[in-house]
């Protein structure tokens, strides 16, 4: 079974800032590290492998320092690597992203399966793993907590708000994954050692045959207007005092209001 | 730190050994030592992560059988904790005699597994009436056709009942004392061998300590180390080996202290600001720190006389296990000092830091012991020079 994962770098830190000018994250001073869901992708990929063989190759898309990020997963046990990275690439949206990801993913052919983690924890947008199933046309199915293959297709179940759904699909298709479904793995002092050798392969838009209408700026149809930081919620009341009083006067205002 | 020029692997070792120690046996360290479970947890994280096998030749399936490397990861885990630190070394004690005096075809039956982190290994010097005193044996080794006929009871072996090889002392020959011993190969589960119950412990609580008990166990002859009447010089030499270990143990686990009370000063405020603006206190921590420096730099530099092919390391693996265990001994109790009553609490994980730094003033020979040593090889250099 060959398998395919999409990883993200992404800045180590919940707490983002932004540079109010350009509306840009400011990475300065913040390691990166590879986006968590993305390590429990490539942790359950190194599963399937334990069992049904094959190979793993690990893409990402981003600047030359995310050749880091790979070598991360060969620390962890994945076969290859690809960076795809191109200034051409610069300033892409989910769209542009995923179909550049679904060219180098054509470009590399051969695959049964691609797994995504299900967001990536600087943009939360969760769309790019779908944009790559519908720009390779096969079905994909997200929130997966737990993968079984078998023979050519895969029984997936889904996390979801209150149930879990098992969903069955042929293959190739995309899954993507939260992070119940595993704990990754920590890289192996052998692993370390042949990822600091490693010799990360990449690709530019023209390797990947990219329309240049689809890549970048150019190519993204949505763009960044403003990013802010929302003023924190104010306002509203305290009741201090005799719990037996405030529990009264707190009826009275839920009844006011027409809560209850 | 000082810069100790440690190559791309030894930086990558480090960097391992602090990860695995910090994801697998901090969130642990509190609840082991209160319990005293074997942390067979963090023995697999090392397994998967290839720590295991830093101190075994690559032949035998290990990462090139350097004493360098496995101070750097002992002295990372002991850093998080004392207790899964000294099981992490004790497999390295428990080994040394095999690599040191066993044929290779031992070598190939049991190295590979505690290479690869499947098995541990144990060492079973230490008996009730022979501590310091290794010579008061009573462990008996009685050679009947092409086996040896062990009876006897070794006391407070680190790893016992855990480890699945032991490396044991017995004499063969009483008569003639010391050159009377000898070295086997045991394995966990030989008819005749059993372990007594484990010892509950001052500090390194989450390592077992045990009583190993033979009772007319056969061992073939196949399993003996070396020759017979080797066993105390193969004792020696295995020691001599593996105090760098311990230093390294003692090194961590006041690295560990000093990164607390560091914290803490900087957090706690009395009088208006942080402890760490009193001079006091950083006069403290100043010392803690340079006693730390000069003790790791003792240990590398042994271990890098060893690794580099020295035969005579005797008076500085001494001076290191010596200077190491003293100096952890004093920073932890200084850091219970500078975190004052919550450092005395269990709360704050100092007091079990100077609890685990105890020890390693005890085993593997005491400091009284290694002074001893340290003396008496002076004693002859000086003698045997000329005047």
């Amino acid at each position: 079974m060959n398998i395919i994962v999409c990883i993200k770098q992404v800045p180590e830190t919940t707490e983002v800032k932004i540079n109010p000018e350009t509306n840009t994250l400011i990475r300065e001073g913040v390691p990166s590290i590879v986006n968590p869901f993305d390590e429990n992708a490539v942790e359950a990929a190194l599963k399937l492998r334990e069992k049904h063989g094959g190979k793993i190759t690990v893409i990402t898309m981003g600047p030359p320092q995310a050749a880091e990020a790979l070598k991360t997963t060969i620390a962890m046990g994945v076969d290859e690597v690809v960076l795809i990275s191109d200034r051409a690439f610069a300033g892409s949206d989910t769209w542009a992203t995923s179909y550049t990801l679904s060219q180098t993913i054509k470009k590399i052919g051969g695959f049964d399966l691609i797994i995504c983690g299900k967001q990536a924890i600087d943009g939360d947008t969760a769309q790019v793993g779908p944009g790559i199933a519908e720009w390779l046309g096969i079905p994909q199915v997200t929130f997966a907590v737990k993968i079984e293959a078998d023979g050519n297709k895969v029984r997936v179940e889904r996390m979801l708000e209150e149930v879990n759904e098992a969903v069955e699909t042929p293959l190739p298709a995309v899954i993507t994954v939260v992070k119940q479904i595993n704990e990754p793995r920590m890289p192996s002092l052998k692993g370390m050692m042949k990822a600091k050798k490693a010799e990360v392969k990449t690709f530019k838009a023209e390797d990947i045959q990219a329309d240049p209408k689809n890549i970048g700026l150019n190519g993204s149809p949505t763009q960044v207007v403003k990013i802010f930081t929302p003023p924190p919620k104010s306002g509203g009341e305290v009741l201090n005092g005799d719990p037996n009083e405030n529990t009264d006067k707190l009826l009275a205002k839920l009844k006011e209001r027409k809560v209850i | 730190m000082l810069d100790y020029l440690l190559t791309e692997e030894q930086q990558m070792i480090r960097e391992l050994a602090r990860k695995v120690s910090l994801e697998k046996i901090l969130p642990k360290r509190e609840e082991w030592d209160e319990s005293g479970e074997f942390p067979w947890e963090a023995i697999k994280a090392f397994a998967d992560a290839d720590l295991c096998g830093l101190y075994i030749p690559e032949e035998l399936g290990g990462f090139g059988q350097s004493v360098l490397n496995f101070c750097i990861a002992t002295e990372e885990i002991s850093r998080v904790c004392g207790g899964v630190g000294v099981t992490f070394a004790a497999s390295a004690l428990g080994s040394a005699p095999i690599l040191l005096f066993g044929s290779d075809e031992q070598k190939k039956k049991y190295m590979p597994d505690i290479a690869a982190g499947k098995k541990l290994a144990a060492f079973g010097l230490t008996e009730a009436n022979a501590g310091s005193d290794a010579a008061g044996i009573e462990t008996t080794a009685r050679k009947e056709g092409e086996h040896y006929i062990l009876n006897g009871t070794k006391q407070w072996i680190t790893n016992g009942g855990e480890a699945e090889t032991y490396t044991i002392i017995a004499m063969t020959d009483k008569k003639k004392g010391p050159r009377g011993a000898s070295s086997f190969i045991v394995e966990k589960g030989t008819p005749g061998f059993t372990f007594g119950k484990k010892e509950n412990k001052m500090g390194i609580r989450c390592s077992t300590t045990r009583e190993l008990v033979f009772q007319d166990c056969k061992v073939h002859q196949s399993q003996l180390l070396g020759k017979e009447g080797m066993g105390f010089i193969l004792a020696m030499r295995t020691l001599d080996l593996t105090r760098p270990g311990i230093g390294a143990q003692a090194v961590g686990i006041a690295q560990g202290a000093l990164d607390e009370a560091l914290k803490y000063s900087r957090e706690r405020v009395q009088f208006g600001k942080p402890i760490a603006t009193l001079q006091a206190v950083q006069h403290m921590m100043a010392d803690m720190a340079t006693q730390i420096e000069a003790a790791r730099a003792l240990v590398y530099s042994c271990a890098r006389m060893i690794d580099a092919g020295s035969k005579n390391y005797t008076l500085p693996a001494s001076e290191a296990k010596l200077f190491a265990s003293d100096t952890a001994m004093k920073v932890t109790t200084d850091a219970v000092q500078i975190l004052g009553g919550y450092g005395y609490m269990k709360e704050y994980p100092v007091e079990k830091m100077m609890r685990d730094a105890k020890i390693t003033q005890i085993y593997e020979g005491t400091n009284q012991i290694q002074r001893n040593q340290i003396a008496l090889s002076l004693i002859k250099q000086s003698a045997s020079k000329k005047k």
